[in-house]
């Protein structure tokens, strides 16, 4: 079914009684061509691109839960393409490019919205920062833009320009970085990948792999053994746990990462904001809602939630921020699980086992990535080639000392 | 989190600095035959288990010393803190005996 005004109208009129599923609930076969594992926005994007791009036939998605489930649904939906390394920025800036078509080549309402993201500058080298990142921007392709002060005030004028400690001196402007509504980047994704015949299979929770002279030959799941040629493995926060079932051991440890929501309130908020003296991010849903997030926790954690040590940290650097943030009230916190990889950046590789291909460690910046990871990991799982944009993003890249570390921290997860 | 010193007591979490996994301690040996591959696993792959996982704490805002603690990483239950230093003599005592 293709949505359109003409649909919803003809619907209006006949009591919404037409809408069918946006996707089937088929039962599992015995093999498949290609099978992702994990049903989240990669997982999904990947066999979307798969089928769409790549004219892969019988691929399956597996999925513990529900599809969406994870972090696509926890994250706090900022997009943008404001790296400086030249292994991220180009990969970033496809992203950005796939998330400015998605809506039309989904068919789907995801709520894409350039509405901008400033990076805030205290100091003098904090502005020198910015402007050589914002030259590395332009010239991979994004779009940068210095502010002063004043270029700042016009744009929101109640932040606290002149905190004795960090007063504001600029910031970074990307225009075309901005939200999505993250739900239904899972939900386009899905639709649309089983509309090209892909089979999403929920509550089917992938307990071990059949590896036979160094090769995959399928997945035991708790739905029974499906076969496959090609595995792709795409579970970020879980990915330690699903390639220990490989025998492998990864450089990633799982961190929680919280984020916050208050009270709906009057638009006051038109873009993005970071801080640059504290970890604080903030925007307003179009619900009216301020979606705000700061820092990981800082320790290995599973459980989809943190301690208030953390909780007080991001209020107070939004408070120093913004002051108004105090008069709001918070509705909701919550948590999810972070792939954190030992130099800041992801995966998206082929392993020591033929037919096993990995995506993952993606640290906390795994949703604006969606498509493009979706796509190079597809292109990787088709071609057994890295897509342009992504060659950098090997597993071995320790070893050979490629890292690809934007903030140079070294193998400090809790600190990337 | 609420971290049971063996020397102080019951402390709070936030007067620590975390490290990571407590295999950490373990070094390899700068001289053995395949030092680099040693060194790259040492320094970057990790277990990283859900459920208990001993890990390495700093008491950085208290007496400074190094804390193994077991840690459940899906409850955030603390069962276990011992000193670094005990843990490390006898992992070193296991080592020389082996």
């Amino acid at each position: 079914m293709k949505y359109s005004a003409f649909r919803l109208i003809k619907e209006a009129l006949t009591g919404h009684k037409g809408w069918g599923p946006q996707w089937r609930d088929p039962d599992p076969h015995d093999a498949y061509d290609y099978v992702i594992i994990g049903g989240g926005g990669h997982g999904l994007a990947t066999a979307y691109y798969l089928a769409k791009e790549f004219n892969g036939a019988r691929i399956a998605v597996l999925e513990k839960g529900w599809i969406g489930g994870g972090n696509v649904g926890r994250n706090t939906t900022i997009i943008r393409s404001n790296y400086l390394l030249d292994g991220n920025e180009p990969f970033y800036e496809f992203s950005l490019k796939l998330w400015e078509g998605l809506e039309q080549d989904l068919n789907y309402n995801a709520m894409v919205s350039q509405r901008g993201i400033l990076n805030l500058v205290h100091t003098d080298a904090q502005r020198d920062a910015a402007r050589r990142r914002g030259n590395a921007m332009i010239l991979n392709g994004s779009d940068a833009e210095l502010l002063d002060t004043d270029g700042v005030r016009a744009m929101y004028p109640f932040l606290n320009f002149d905190n004795a400690r960090f007063p504001i001196k600029g910031g970074l402007l990307h225009r075309r970085g901005g939200t999505v509504r993250h739900d239904a980047v899972a939900w386009g994704y899905a639709r649309g990948a089983d509309q090209r015949g892909v089979d999403i299979i929920q509550n089917c929770e992938v307990t071990g792999f059949k590896i036979e002279n160094g090769r995959v030959l399928g997945v035991e799941t708790s739905r029974g053994f499906i076969g496959a040629k090609k595995v792709g493995v795409s579970v970020a926060g879980s990915s330690s746990r699903v390639m220990a079932m490989a025998g492998m051991r990864l450089p990633i440890e799982s961190h929680v990462l919280q984020a916050f929501v208050s009270e709906g309130l009057k638009p006051f908020i038109p873009g993005v904001i970071t801080y640059g003296a504290g970890h604080f991010y903030c925007s307003q849903s179009d619900k009216g809602g301020l979606v705000f997030g700061g820092d990981i926790d800082g320790y290995n954690s599973y459980a989809q939630r943190g301690n208030l040590p953390v909780v007080e940290d991001v209020i107070e650097s939004g408070m120093s921020l913004i002051p108004g943030l105090g008069r709001a009230r918070l509705l909701r916190s919550w948590g999810g699980i972070m792939d954190m990889s030992m130099d800041g950046s992801p995966f998206i590789d082929k392993t020591h086992i033929e037919g096993l291909y990995f995506n993952g460690g993606w640290c906390y910046g795994g949703f604006k990535a969606t498509p493009a990871a979706g796509y190079c990991f597809a292109h990787l799982l088709k071609t057994d080639r890295p897509h342009e944009t992504a060659t950098a993003y090997r597993l071995d890249r320790f070893m050979t000392g490629h890292m690809i570390d934007e903030k140079g921290q070294g193998a400090q997860p809790y600190l990337h | 989190m609420i971290i049971n010193h063996p020397l102080l007591g019951p402390r709070d979490a936030q007067e620590f600095t975390y490290l990571g996994d407590a295999s950490l301690i373990n070094r390899p040996y700068w001289l053995s035959e395949n030092a680099l591959r040693e060194f790259h696993d040492y320094l970057h792959l990790r277990d990283n288990p859900a459920g208990l996982h001993r890990e390495l704490w700093f008491h950085e805002q208290g007496d400074r010393s190094w804390l193994v603690v077991t840690r459940d990483t899906t409850t955030h239950e603390i069962t276990k803190v011992e000193l670094a230093r005990d843990v490390a003599r006898v992992n070193r005592a296991a080592e020389v005996g082996a």
